[in-house]
């Protein structure tokens, strides 16, 4: 067979929407039998959060980061239609009856297809998080690794 | 027609057929027959340019009682 192909996206928003159409994308690349990496950065980190509280030690700025941002993919709110928080219960409660898969669940069934799943360290840093805080079997990296494998990417995208 | 195995995806959405579908591939071998259910209406499209892409060949689809039925040989 010839080599695999790639695809690779950003993942920049931190809401729930937008981070599912990033990950059924991902799943279904993955099924096309693609090297899928998502690059996790700004508020796209939160989908990697825990959702238990770990303590590590911050300053006062990160803890405040940390407060007020969702811990974890459950929690991320809607790009529209998020009625501080009522959106989310409204579209998880359709989502059962449709039998479609929650933001957590595309992303272990990710994992489970091996995409690979990144996160910036830089701005891990800007907003006080902490390797401790994000799931296991991640990995770390910069712009340079996310280059690298978007110029062989044969679908390359930004959300 | 052999069929090696049959995969109920019926009632999943997108993107589970494609993601069952392909796993279901994996475990066959070259010229084997999959047989696969699916209730969801964009797995008629999805399926099709899947197997395309793959290179396994789609011998049949049909659909009865708004159940699509497809046959996947893997290639």
């Amino acid at each position: 067979m010839t080599e695999k192909k790639k695809t690779t996206i950003v993942l920049f928003s931190g809401d729930y929407d937008k981070a599912m159409a990033a990950y059924i994308i991902a799943n279904g690349a993955a099924a096309y039998d693609h090297e899928v990496t998502i690059f996790h950065t700004f508020w796209g980190l939160n989908a990697l959060r825990k959702d238990e509280h770990i303590s590590v030690k911050k300053g006062f700025m990160e803890k405040m980061f940390g407060k007020m941002m969702p811990r974890g993919a459950d929690k991320l709110g809607l790009s529209k239609m998020n009625f501080a928080g009522f959106g989310p219960k409204m579209i998880k409660d359709i989502m059962k009856k449709h039998n479609a898969m929650s933001l957590p669940q595309l992303i272990e069934m990710a994992q489970e297809q091996e995409v690979k799943l990144v996160a910036c360290t830089m701005t891990m840093d800007l907003l006080g998080l902490q390797q401790e805080e994000l799931l296991e079997s991640i990995e770390y990296a910069g712009v340079a690794a996310y280059l690298a494998d978007a110029e062989e990417g044969n679908v390359n995208l930004f959300i | 027609m052999n069929i090696a195995k049959v995969l109920d995806a019926k009632g999943l959405a997108c993107p589970m057929p494609i993601v069952k579908t392909k796993k279901a591939m994996n475990e066959l071998v070259s010229g084997q027959v999959l047989e696969i259910h699916t209730t969801d209406k964009g797995s008629k499209n999805d399926l099709t340019a899947w197997a395309k892409s793959s290179g396994h060949e789609l011998l049949k689809h049909e659909e009865e009682n708004a159940v699509f039925k497809f046959w996947i040989k893997k290639g």
